[in-house]
């Protein structure tokens, strides 16, 4: 399939109806998982993770440690898995990516002027760029919302586009910020926007605005990148972003990805959390599984 | 860099079995007639097997009644009547009904794997649906006892008398409470039948009721076969006959009953439409589709069996529908991913079987899910069939299974009389965004329910029943209490 | 000179139109002193079958019809009948009542069709329901017209009988195929022409004489009648409620004195009515915040 260059030419989005969703969530939240399938889901999970801090107060010391923890979760159980990468802002880069030097844990970048995306096209790109240039795997940027709620569906596309371009080597993932979109037709919409605009990766929010990484909107984004698999043969990858915190949401998570999208895309290639404090209770319910007891988080380290 | 289609190899992460305990379950091997809250052992001296449908497992066997013990059941509904229900004040009558509704969300969970086991249905569908819906329509019916004339506005009512209710085998719990709570409330006794092959929750009913401590005879519960519900559809002194079940059954009665002057409530057959056009919520409504046809293994007289896509995303449709399809688990009912349990039973099966036949026969394209059947048990394929045409026998007649029939069409007035065009009306669905069109078709489709952008959705204060050969009367809110009441004169 | 006098012809009413029975058939109904009050057509089944077939024909326009309009037109019947009161004062008479009972009745009729008018756009109000489900929907129940329903007018009355069943069937947007009493027919067809003469849409009511036990079983097993209204049948009862089963017609019976201004009222209308329940998502933006 030729891959439109304009807003204009890419397909109507279908229109989403929330309580719909919500009944199909309701199913997948039904899904129970035990035993061999729940071990096997844990440790998936904690290799598709982005231990992410993004924070105005954020150090080289802060970064290090969160780095070092990323590769080292729980060293008194041997055999875990590390997460998929971290994710900081592009003046970490550098020290994220000395810190992981020689383990496989990708170094992503939020940039755009993340996380409201409010300033000019120029100095995007050259935040963009400054992260690629750092030596950041992977670019999170945002999209205008402001932009894409006055119906300047044009705007962000070619922002999208141009920031796809600025990124080189690097994958892009493209957040949406879906608590400031407010409904599921504008989610779907925004979804196809970036998918037909070069996204490697399309993400639910920022971390900063609540609701983020609802089940509802994460189906809804899953459904965007099935929908475009199946008209081009080409791979979307998702990362739900903030609010997912336990084990338990994070394997329903996996469910939809599975029952939507299939096994395909059920490593961190093409999924992945972005979370915190998801990988200590993921760590926890591992722990339990192989002890048989309830754990304590004092056992287990915070960075 | 270019968009990757490499894959890593893909890990098949499956669900382990996740089986509901049977643990805390009581089913005794042998049940007897429920009659004045005593436990009667049956004249005829006969009893029937209860099998489980998944495993082919007897799980107990259960009286089966003749004329005299229906007799003796309507007999003590009648004293019941006259001498303790209809001088029980319509606030005590209230809070019974309320008890019996405590008492069964006290023992929700046995229920749900009692129905499971006896049925062959899901136990997330038992445990999510079947079993609080049935609590919660004693709740809602449990209020209306001492509001009955806020009703019928201008029109004093009063009650019927000896209701005698038989109910299918497709939801069994929830059928006993769409008939019982209702019944009750409006001040009348009842004589109960379940059907042959799930007749274990409403005995467990009985239990519940007896230990609510309603009155004796108030609700009796006779199990058996067809003959059990002509005893009781024949039976001179009762003066109103509920049934749920099929169309031809339905007819029997109401030949039966033919100037006896008995009230009837028929809740039968249908063919449901469910209509997709172009700009409906896509995805949902292929959730819709999914829902309409194997919610039940399709055991559903409301099931949107006949699907009519808009012609220019039939395609579409279909594919996503396929797909959907092959996310359905199917298997032991009893476990709590399975989305489609078993066939209710043997003879269900082979209903169905021979209508997936004359559909590959009439020249339809056939389309099952990808699953596994297990080797025991009776169990049969989600299937769909696409390009079929208006007279083909698989659009025209009710299969009571998980088989589609898909029909395209071009205009939305081509679809309302297709839609119409059948001698049943008990349900539809539309689905669209433009609401103009959702209340021209709900206005013009000639069904008793319509779900827009939605399907197979109930609650027990929503009216349910249907037009044409899909029966009369309403069971479920307001004008539910109808049935069981009858105009002071 | 005695002017000759011009004597009416009665033929039956089908589709807004008064052919004879296409059977060519009549019979003469006498009153108590066994005088023949007229020839009347002895309707046949084919005469049934067209006048089903006229009452479908106009069922969808006359049933999607607003409430209002239908009120208008079902006034204009009693402003009809209130005009040509005298005739059917003088029909009555001449089937066996006196002026005083001719002139109650008439007027109790032309009483009873107003109220019957000023339902028209209140009984869906009464009777539907917006239900409380527990889920995200809108859900509510409304009233429709069945279809056709099929009427065989009291016995025992002309006039009042027939409108107390006939009217509040019409009402509510069914269209009626009715068969007369076969001993007092007149007014039947004299309240046809009223019928016509009032806006009335040919074919929402059509009005056959004849022979009940010739006529009645056609109709009762009529697939294409949705309901049937009579008061009770006696003899014919069990196999009239039989012959209706097959496509599952919806029978009641009425047993009132007609006369009564108490024999009217919203479950006349009611009956011959089906209930509708519809279900639609409502969606609620953000989910677990109120947008107050």
């Amino acid at each position: 399939m030729k891959v439109p260059t304009s807003f204009t030419n890419i397909p109507i989005s279908p229109s989403v109806d929330k309580v719909g969703v919500e009944e199909r969530v309701a199913r997948f939240q039904s899904r129970s998982i035990k035993n061999e399938s729940k071990r096997q889901g844990l440790d998936l999970v904690l290799s598709m993770i982005d231990l992410t801090t993004l924070e105005g107060k954020d150090t080289p010391g802060k970064v290090k440690q969160m780095c070092y923890k990323a590769h080292h979760l729980h060293d008194s159980y041997p055999n875990l898995p590390t997460v998929a990468a971290v994710c900081v802002f592009p003046s970490m880069v550098k020290t994220a990516k000395t810190a992981l030097l020689g383990t496989s844990v990708k170094v992503a970048s939020v940039s755009t002027a993340f996380p409201s995306g409010q300033s000019t096209r120029a100095v995007k790109l050259a935040d963009t760029k400054f992260a690629v240039d750092e030596g950041a795997d992977e670019i999170d940027m945002v999209i205008s919302r402001g932009k894409f709620l006055a119906g300047e569906y044009n705007f962000v596309f070619d922002e999208i586009a141009a920031i796809k371009e600025a990124c080189g080597k690097a994958r892009l993932k493209v957040i949406l910020e879906t608590g400031e979109l407010c409904t599921l037709d504008s989610v779907r919409k925004a979804s196809d926007i970036a998918i037909y605009a070069g996204a490697d990766f399309i993400k639910t929010s920022t971390g900063k605005i609540q609701p983020a990484a609802t089940m509802q909107v994460t189906y809804t984004m899953l459904m965007a990148i099935k929908d475009y698999y199946d008209s081009t043969g080409i791979m979307i990858g998702m990362k739900p972003a903030g609010g997912i915190s336990t084990s338990k949401l994070a394997l329903h998570n996996l469910v939809m990805v599975k029952e939507i999208l299939g096994n395909n895309w059920l490593n961190n290639d093409w999924f992945r959390f972005g979370a915190s404090s998801l990988a200590n209770d993921v760590l926890m319910q591992i722990m339990k599984l192989e002890t048989g007891v309830y754990q304590s988080s004092d056992y287990f380290t915070i960075d | 860099m270019a968009k990757s289609t490499t894959k890593k190899q893909a890990p098949s992460w499956d669900y382990s079995p996740s089986l509901e305990s049977t643990s805390h379950i009581t089913i005794l091997p042998r049940y007897e007639l429920f009659i004045n809250n005593e436990w009667v052992k049956p004249t005829s001296k006969k009893y029937f097997k209860t099998t489980n449908p998944a495993t082919e497992e007897v799980l107990s066997e259960i009286a089966w009644a003749n004329d005299k013990d229906v007799d003796l059941a309507v007999k003590a509904a009648r004293k019941a009547y006259q001498d303790v229900w209809s001088k029980t004040t319509p606030k005590e009558r209230s809070k019974y009904i309320y008890r019996i509704a405590r008492l069964m969300q006290e023992q929700a969970r046995e229920l749900s794997v009692i129905e499971t086991l006896d049925a062959g249905k899901p136990i997330r569908e038992a445990r999510d649906i079947d079993v609080p819906l049935a609590c919660n329509h004693f709740f809602y019916y449990a209020g209306w006892a001492d509001k009955l004339e806020y009703a019928f506005p201008n029109q004093p009512m009063e009650a019927l008398g000896v209701a005698g209710q038989i109910i299918p085998w497709n939801f069994p719990l929830l059928m006993a409470a769409w008939k019982i709570a209702p019944a009750l409330a409006a001040g009348n006794t009842v004589v109960l039948k379940p059907a042959e092959t799930t007749s274990l929750t409403a005995l467990k009913l009985a239990e519940i009721i007896k230990a609510s401590g309603l009155p004796p005879g108030v609700v009796n519960i006779v199990t058996g076969h067809g003959d059990t519900g002509a005893a009781i559809v024949n039976h001179p002194d009762i003066n109103k006959i509920a049934f749920t079940g099929s169309t031809n059954v339905g007819k029997i009665i109401q030949r039966a009953i033919a100037g006896t002057g008995k009230k009837a409530t028929l809740e039968l057959g249908g063919k449901s439409a469910n209509i997709i056009f172009d700009d409906a919520p896509i995805d949902q409504a292929v959730e819709g589709i999914i829902n309409g046809i194997f919610f039940n293994q399709g055991h559903v007289c409301c099931a949107g069996s006949r699907l009519f896509v808009q012609e220019n995303i039939a395609d579409l449709v279909i594919r996503k529908l396929k797909h959907r399809m092959d996310s359905l688990y199917l298997g032991n009912p009893l476990d709590k991913n399975t989305d489609i349990g078993a066939i209710n039973s043997k003879e269900q099966l082979t209903t169905i079987e021979k209508y997936i036949k004359i559909g590959i026969a009439e020249g339809a394209e056939i389309y099952q899910s990808a699953c596994e059947l297990p080797s025991k048990g009776y169990f049969c394929r989600p299937t769909i069939f696409i390009n079929v045409a208006q007279s083909s026998t698989i659009s025209q007649e009710e299969i009571f299974g998980p088989v589609l029939s898909i029909q395209t069409f071009r205009t939305v007035d081509e679809v309302i009389q297709k839609a119409n065009n059948s001698p049943y009306g008990l349900a539809a669905g539309v689905w669209t965004d433009k609401g103009s069109r959702i209340f021209n078709l709900t206005t013009k489709l000639r069904a008793g329910v319509i779900w827009a952008n939605t399907y197979n959705k109930f609650d027990p204060t929503s009216p349910f029943g249907g037009y044409k050969e899909s029966g009369f009367g309403r069971e479920g809110g307001l004008h539910g209490l109808g049935a069981y009441l009858k105009m002071k004169v | 000179m005695n002017r000759v006098e011009i004597l009416k012809t009665y033929k039956i009413y089908i589709g807004g139109a008064f052919p004879r029975t296409e059977s060519g058939r009549y019979y003469t109904p006498v009153n108590k002193t066994g005088e023949g009050i007229g020839n009347m057509c002895l309707s046949s089944r084919k005469d049934v079958r067209n006048a089903v077939t006229a009452a479908r024909k106009a069922f969808g326009s006359w049933s999607e019809r607003s409430a209002f309009n239908r009120g208008q037109i079902i006034y204009r019947i009693a402003e009809m009948l209130e005009g040509r009161k005298e005739q059917f004062i003088l029909e009555l008479q001449k089937q066996g009542s006196t002026k005083a009972e001719a002139e109650k009745e008439v007027i109790l009729a032309i009483d009873r069709i107003v109220y019957y008018a000023g339902w028209c756009d209140k009984y869906n109000q009464v009777l539907s329901a917006v239900n409380p489900v527990s889920s995200s929907h809108f859900n509510f129940t409304t009233c429709e017209s069945m279809g056709i329903v099929g009427v065989l007018a009291p016995q025992t009355t002309s006039l009042i009988g027939l409108v107390s069943l006939l009217i509040p069937a019409i009402c509510s947007g069914n269209t009626a195929v009715l068969i007369a009493s076969e001993k007092l027919p007149l007014c039947a067809i004299t309240f046809a022409e009223v019928l016509n003469s009032s806006d009335v849409p040919g074919g929402v009511v059509n009005i056959l004489t004849g022979n009940t036990e010739e006529l009645l079983p056609v109709l009762a097993s009529h697939m294409d009648v949705n309901a049937l209204i009579s008061e009770s049948l006696g003899s014919l009862e069990i196999e009239t409620a039989k012959a209706a089963v097959d496509n599952l017609k919806r029978k009641f019976t009425y047993n009132a004195d007609w006369s009564s201004e108490k024999s009217q009222g919203l479950y006349y209308i009611s009956d011959c009515l089906e209930l509708k329940t519809t279900w639609h998502p409502i969606e609620n933006i953000g989910g677990t915040t109120s947008s107050y």
